[in-house]
């Protein structure tokens, strides 16, 4: 009959086979015992079913078929009582056959009750089967499914991960709306589960939740971002897949994750690294700076605009375009560097989407110059699939239209083999016509030549459009091109004749008169072509240039008159054109045919063709009722019409995001997140700061030059602080280039300290500290400086001392992992308005003083490039704790930062010892703050005492809780 | 992510539909049945398929349609790459992936499906973690389970999944420690009727059969790794050390995998083993044609040819032919209006010939196009580029490995041959191009 079963998972006794098709019949028509149906295997069952079916129908085995449905109960029962029987063996023949209906879409929703008594069964492969009969019907049978829960609820507290996490799974998929409340909870205890496993499963029972009820979304929001705080790769892909599920406009939320997940990305799983990906590149274009400003600066002349708004937010710009009056050299956001050199060797991935990801991304942020890199790796995906291959000619052929030069050196990896399909082909040609310049037009053409020999028909028309396209974008070209196409107008094929015919309409329109030859050598084709569209497109030339042709285009239209009934409806429109254009100029030889043509015209089937003939009779035949427009009608008919631009179909296009499904069908698909615009401005870098717990994200071209001096601070917190290691080496460098940027300043220094201030808000030991010095330095300004500078630093102060109460409240908050997400945001939001305020208002203010900083910029910038050097050698593994890079002097960060204000100013730029400062009062009434928040947590834990070890891994998660602590226990 | 996906095989049957989120009517696919209608050959049918509810994203693999669905804006090549490794899943778990097989294993196959997605996002693909958790079907293991009645699901969680290193489970042991590399090289090219190289390029991959006990972290160095112009790598190599180093190490999966793929573009490197002197010619009357194929070595380092077979792709005017071959057996199917000649090894001294005419359809006008011709052949002991393997270091565990390196030499796939009309100069110029394709 068949080979033996060999690879069903529970092979029945080989020998019965022939028997076991027996047996079904015999179920089938007298109720047989379960022990006799056992015999068989679900997949017997399957294959004898599909065999069967074709020489006899086997009425009891598929309903469709049979129809007979007393039958069809009957087999049915057999399944429920081995369902019901204490073998498992029997147990599970069942279910295999039950799910083999289900793989075929049969029904088997009849069985639920009895299905749904085995979810608690002990062998884990009839359990897994039930989880997917259950998943697959519980939506169908809402009341029955919530019988299984409590098993689940059960299974959420194993001690085996597998099953926990299958547990969550399970219940997640199962989309009855009244066990929302369970899931959550569900879901919010395993997001602190101690296997990365089940955090894992989490993340991805979030978005279920959420297209199950999408009022949970606060709530799911908050677990997301507990998660996204999750430091190991395990879970980074499916949290953020959760957010772009869930809120991807959350762009918040990413901040103080961003360093983490570029760092991460390259041990994250291929399909995580996707997401992600995208996600960054998203992030990347509201966060940093076009890389190729400078050179978009350069087309446009707004340059002067650009920098007077850029000046409010970033001092060292507005000082340089104040002084030098020249464009600032831009240089690249570390952060921005840090995404574009991780992303980098994910480009030599095996997966082609995760390949696809990295070049979407460079491709929309990375410099001009670094963009080439990617050419080759998508050449190197067309040896892929032809499914992958055209996904990725797709996307090529967007890029050489913005980028032209980059895949020019793989021109030849873009020829097109007979083997293609047609849809490659025809892409692979767009690809070619985008990348024919001056200097290769030549063996593209000649390529193209061989293209037009193709048996493949949709194919050659494509390839005459290609050349056609050719000879229009490179003049040298056109003649060529145009000679060869009147060439093809004497193939054998006539689908080929048509294609020319068509673009040779085209070509012609640029220069009718110097082609009057070529026009008449069409006109006599005429007679030959029956292609619809080529004779419409004939007619058209001759009545658009007729007088070129003053003697043929007359006899023409006689001839297309005799046969105008039998013509397609576009031709008829175009002899109606014809014989109009015609009658304008020459109307002595052609009234009558006009005429003629006219009134057949008038009672076409055609309603088009009828009401063309109406219109155009009114325009032309002069009669005391037609108005003022028919003195116009040599006008209207023989205006000069612009040549036709022929375009690219993937032109503009690259402003969907590369590589997404919106792009391919070049219209928005649901969920599509549209990919921002490069943002005018550095998003205030302070404000950002804030966002972000590490305040790592320090702003481009400031030196790191104090980064040795400050890191032994961060260092005491990294060995705890997990993911953020990274980020708080680099932090330090951040905080060093503020105290920098305020030597740059000159005095002005208060206005880096306030954003200083706000990078480390969430630090209260600093801010008091800085508070303080605040208040030595405003005394010194004071001092120094006339009145309009202390109105201002008061100014400053005052606002910052609201804005602390706030950051105070907003800490404890975020501290104790608090439900308020959107609260915390609120207030975000606000202290950034308050910022912008106080940098504009800051800006007034230093316009009048820049003169003075010439200097420090110059040296600013020197710094600058040491720092780019550093970062270049950086480590790419740098998430690595690297406790020992920087040599460890104890020096206070904060002490240094004031000691950078000092510079700033007396206005030199060597270091000053740091200071010692002595806490104030106010440090210890936020230092009592914490201590409440650090109490919170003890709690937390104690609560808990099972999942310590989880609770203990977010505790590590979290370096605001170290700094806290640290903070209470001095 | 993705919704639901359906199996359909070349006659239109719809014969499995898996669910990951809520079901969706299979009758979504009759929008993919009209594309499949439109398309003709199977391989035209576009990958991406838009419906007013859904887009169907599908892939054509072993004469199965993977016809996925999808709702919401995702990477298509996402889908189409998971469809893939779905695809080869099952291929490495049944030995095939055919209808038949999927039929056979139908449970099998739906347990997969399930660890594979999750909510339609891709959980576990990595076949050494989803082998623990469902243990792919042999003779033995479901005799087993009969008589025990133990099932081949796994009970645990599986070491890979939670180690960084996904690809490999902890605990293997074998008796015979064993790595074999094998060196595959491709040449693609395009020949001119001279002989000339049009475009030449070679395509490499690595495959690995590495049996080893442990954890070993194996160094796999090159003598000229600098030919290598563009690689991609299995995710268990470390880039940075290739990058730094030039040397690939890697913790490796267990069993058979493909360790690295590469790209040698310049032409120079790429030397092309064989030529090809052939003339075939149509005569304006009498409805017949003359056939004369010549082919001979080139660069072949001293290696013999073998398993050489050229292939040429008649037009369809084309009836019969009546051909001579010096060496070897020729064969004209008229339906496909394919030629083939199987020659075999290739002699040096006396170059096989085949020679002969064609018949024509009578009446029928002489064909325009220049019949496309296909070659195979195969080079043993010889990568093309002149890649070595240096040497092969492993680091982490005591035993010492049994270490070989192969350079593979199998059939190449296709030449071809085509006309064209310079548009430039008015008069028809026939020039022929072909296309080499070798595997070495």
């Amino acid at each position: 009959m068949r080979a033996p079963p060999a690879l069903s998972a529970s092979a029945p006794r080989n020998g019965s086979r022939d028997s076991v098709s027996g047996a079904l019949r015999r179920s089938a028509s007298s109720s047989s015992t379960a022990a006799a149906a056992a015999e068989m295997s679900a997949s017997s069952a399957f294959i004898d079913e599909k065999g069967g079916s074709a020489s006899e129908p086997e009425y009891g085995h598929d309903p469709a078929s049979g129809g007979i449905f007393s039958t069809d109960y009957k087999r049915h029962d057999d399944l429920k009582e081995m369902l019901d029987s204490n073998k498992d063996s029997l147990k599970l023949e069942a279910m295999k056959r039950i799910v083999a209906m289900i793989a075929r879409g049969k029904n088997a929703s009849d069985l639920f009750p009895a299905v749904v008594k085995n979810v608690a069964c002990k062998n884990i492969e009839v359990k897994k089967l039930v989880y997917v009969y259950l998943v697959r019907y519980a939506e169908e049978q809402q009341d029955l499914a919530l019988l299984s829960i409590s098993t689940f609820q059960r299974g959420l507290k194993d001690p085996n991960q597998l099953i926990r996490a299958s547990a969550l799974r399970v219940l997640s998929s199962i989309r009855v709306t009244i066990i929302v409340p369970i899931m959550m909870l569900a879901i919010k205890e395993a997001a602190s589960d101690m296997s990365p496993y089940v955090r894992k499963t989490a993340a991805h029972a979030i978005p279920k939740l959420h297209s199950l009820d999408p009022e949970q979304k606060d709530q799911l929001i908050e677990v997301i971002e507990k998660l996204l705080a999750d430091k190991t790769t395990l879970v980074a892909g499916s949290v953020v897949m959760a957010f772009e599920e869930v809120c991807p406009d959350r762009i918040d939320l990413i901040h103080k994750n961003y360093r983490k997940l570029c760092n991460l990305l390259i041990d994250v799983e291929e399909w995580g690294q996707v997401v992600i990906i995208n996600m960054l590149t998203r992030y990347a274009r509201t966060q940093f700076l076009n890389p190729n400003i400078n050179e978009s600066l350069l087309e446009e002349s707004s340059e002067k605009a650009f920098y007077a708004s850029d000046d409010e937010e970033d001092e060292d710009k507005k000082a340089e375009a104040a002084t030098l009056a020249k464009r600032k050299p831009y240089v690249m956001d570390p952060d921005h560097r840090l995404l574009l050199r991780n992303t980098k060797p994910l480009l030599q991935s095996r997966n082609a989407a995760v390949v696809m990801a990295v070049a979407q991304l460079y491709f929309h942020l990375a410099p001009k110059a670094e963009v080439g890199i990617i050419a080759k790796a998508l050449v190197r995906l067309m040896r892929s699939h032809s499914e992958v291959q055209y996904v990725v000619l797709q996307n090529v052929a967007t890029m050489t239209i913005k980028r032209r030069g980059m895949f020019e050196p793989y021109l030849k990896s873009f020829y097109i083999r007979s083997t293609d399909p047609t849809q490659i082909k025809i892409l692979k040609l767009e690809v070619l016509t985008n990348l024919a310049n001056e200097t290769n037009i030549s063996t593209i053409l000649r390529e193209f030549q061989t293209y037009i020999k193709s048996m493949d028909k949709d194919f050659v028309a494509a390839s005459i459009q290609a050349i056609g396209r050719c000879a229009t974008n490179i003049g040298e070209v056109r003649d060529t091109c145009l000679n060869g196409l009147v060439q093809l107008l004497s193939n054998r094929d006539e689908l080929v004749v048509a294609e020319s015919v068509v673009v040779i309409k085209k070509l012609l329109q640029m220069q009718p008169e110097q082609h009057s030859d070529i026009i008449k050598h069409m006109a006599k084709l005429i007679d030959n072509i029956q292609v619809p569209m080529a004779r419409a497109s004939i007619l058209w030339l001759i009545g658009e240039y007729c007088e070129h042709v003053p003697k043929i285009a007359p006899d023409v239209l006689r001839n297309m008159a005799k046969t105008f009934t039998n013509e397609e409806d576009i031709v008829k429109l175009q002899i109606i054109n014809l014989a109009a254009k015609l009658y304008l100029t020459n109307s002595k030889q052609t009234k009558l045919l006009t005429q003629y043509v006219l009134n057949l015209a008038k009672y076409d089937q055609n309603y088009d063709i009828r009401d063309r003939a109406r219109f155009i009779r009114q325009l032309i035949v002069p009669t005391d009722k037609s108005g003022a427009l028919s003195k116009y009608a040599k006008k209207l008919f023989l205006a000069l019409k612009p040549a036709p631009v022929l375009q690219s179909t993937f032109k503009d296009r690259d402003h969907f995001q590369l590589g997404s499904l919106s792009h391919l069908l070049n219209a928005k698909a649901a969920g599509y997140q549209e990919l921002p615009d490069w943002p005018e401005s550095v998003p205030d870098p302070s404000v950002r700061n804030v966002e972000i717990p590490d305040w790592s994200k320090c702003t481009s071209r400031k030196d790191r030059k104090e980064k040795k001096t400050e890191k032994p601070f961060y260092s005491d917190s990294e060995g705890e602080s997990g993911p953020t290691e990274s980020a708080d080496s680099e932090s330090d460098s951040g905080s060093g280039s503020e105290s920098a940027s305020a030597s740059d300043e000159s005095g002005s220094g208060s206005e880096s300290e306030e954003s200083r201030e706000e990078t480390e808000s969430e630090d209260e030991e600093e801010d008091e500290e800085k508070e303080k010095k605040r208040k030595k330095r405003l005394d010194k300004t004071k001092a120094k400086k006339p009145a309009e500078e202390s109105a201002e630093s008061e100014q400053s102060s005052g606002t910052e001392d609201r804005k602390r109460g706030r950051k105070a409240v907003k800490n404890q908050k975020s501290a104790s992992e608090s439900e308020s997400e959107s609260e915390s945001s609120e207030s975000e939001d606000e202290s950034e308005e308050e910022s912008e305020e106080e940098s504009e208002s800051d800006t007034d203010i230093r316009k009048k003083k820049t003169p003075i900083s010439k200097q420090p910029p110059k040296q600013s910038k020197k710094e600058s490039k040491k720092e780019r050097q550093e970062m270049s050698l950086l480590d790419l593994d740098d998430f690595e704790p690297a406790p020992a890079s920087a040599p460890v002097t104890p020096v206070n960060f904060l002490s240094s930062s004031l000691v950078s204000d000092l510079e700033g100013l007396s206005l030199t730029n060597n270091i000053l010892a740091p200071t010692t400062i002595a806490p104030s009062g106010s440090i210890k009434m936020y230092e009592l703050l914490h201590r409440i928040t650090v109490h919170q947590q003890h709690q937390l834990r104690d609560q808990k005492p099972a999942h310590r070890g989880a609770q203990a891994a977010v505790w590590d998660e979290d370096p605001r809780v170290h700094r806290d602590r640290r903070v209470s226990s001095r | 992510m993705i919704h639901s996906l359906f199996l359909i095989n070349n006659a239109g049957d719809l014969f499995l539909e898996k669910h990951w989120k809520s079901v969706i009517s299979r009758s979504v696919c009759d929008y993919f049945f009209e594309a499949r209608e439109k398309a003709v050959e199977p391989d035209n049918v576009p990958p991406v398929i838009r419906t007013p509810h859904h887009y169907l994203i599908n892939i054509y693999r072993e004469k199965i349609f993977f016809v996925s669905v999808i709702q919401t804006e995702v990477p298509p090549l996402f889908v189409i790459e998971f469809l893939h490794r779905v695809a080869e899943t099952f291929q490495d778990y049944f030995g095939e992936c055919s209808e038949s097989t999927i039929k056979d294993n139908v449970v099998i196959v739906y347990e997969l499906l399930e660890e594979m997605l999750d909510n339609g996002f891709p959980l576990a693909t990595e076949s050494n973690i989803l082998k623990e958790l469902i243990r792919p079907p042999t003779i033995l293991r479901s005799m087993v389970n009969t008589i025990t009645g133990s099932s081949n699901v796994g009970e645990t969680l599986p070491t890979g999944q939670l180690s960084t290193i996904p690809w490999r489970r902890a605990g293997v042991k074998y008796t015979n420690n064993e790595a074999y590399f094998d060196v595959v090289e491709e040449i693609d090219a395009i020949l001119d009727k001279s002989g000339t190289t049009v475009f030449a390029e070679i395509q490499g991959v690595i495959d690995a059969c590495v049996k080893l006990s442990g954890m070993p972290d194996l160094t796999l160095s090159f003598m000229n790794p600098r030919l290598l112009d563009d690689v991609s790598f299995h995710p268990c190599v470390r880039y940075k050390r290739w990058e730094s180093e030039r040397v690939i190490s890697f913790v490796p999966p267990d069993g058979n995998f493909q360790l690295m793929s590469y790209h040698i573009s310049a032409q120079n490197l790429v030397a092309i083993p064989v030529y090809v002197k052939q003339n075939i010619s149509f005569f304006e009357t009498g409805s017949s044609g003359r056939l004369d194929i010549t082919v001979g070595p080139k660069q072949t380092m001293g290696k013999t040819v073998e398993g050489l077979v050229v292939t040429v792709h008649m037009p369809k005017v084309v009836l019969s032919a009546n051909l001579n071959a010096t060496q070897g057996t020729y064969n004209y199917d008229p339906v496909t209006k394919i030629l083939v000649w199987d020659i075999g090894k290739l002699n040096p001294q006396k170059l096989p010939n085949l020679k002969g005419s064609l018949s024509l359809q009578s009446g029928a006008p002489k064909p325009e196009e220049n019949p496309s011709l296909n070659i195979d052949l195969k080079i043993q002991q010889l990568a093309i580029s002149g890649l070595k393997v240096n040497r092969l270091d492993m680091y982490g565990e005591k035993y010492k490995p049994f270490k070989g390196v192969k350079y593979v030499t199998k059939a190449g796939k296709f030449q071809f041959i085509r006309s064209a009309i310079f548009l430039s100069d008015k008069s028809y110029r026939i020039a022929t191009l072909c296309t080499i394709s070798l595997i070495f």
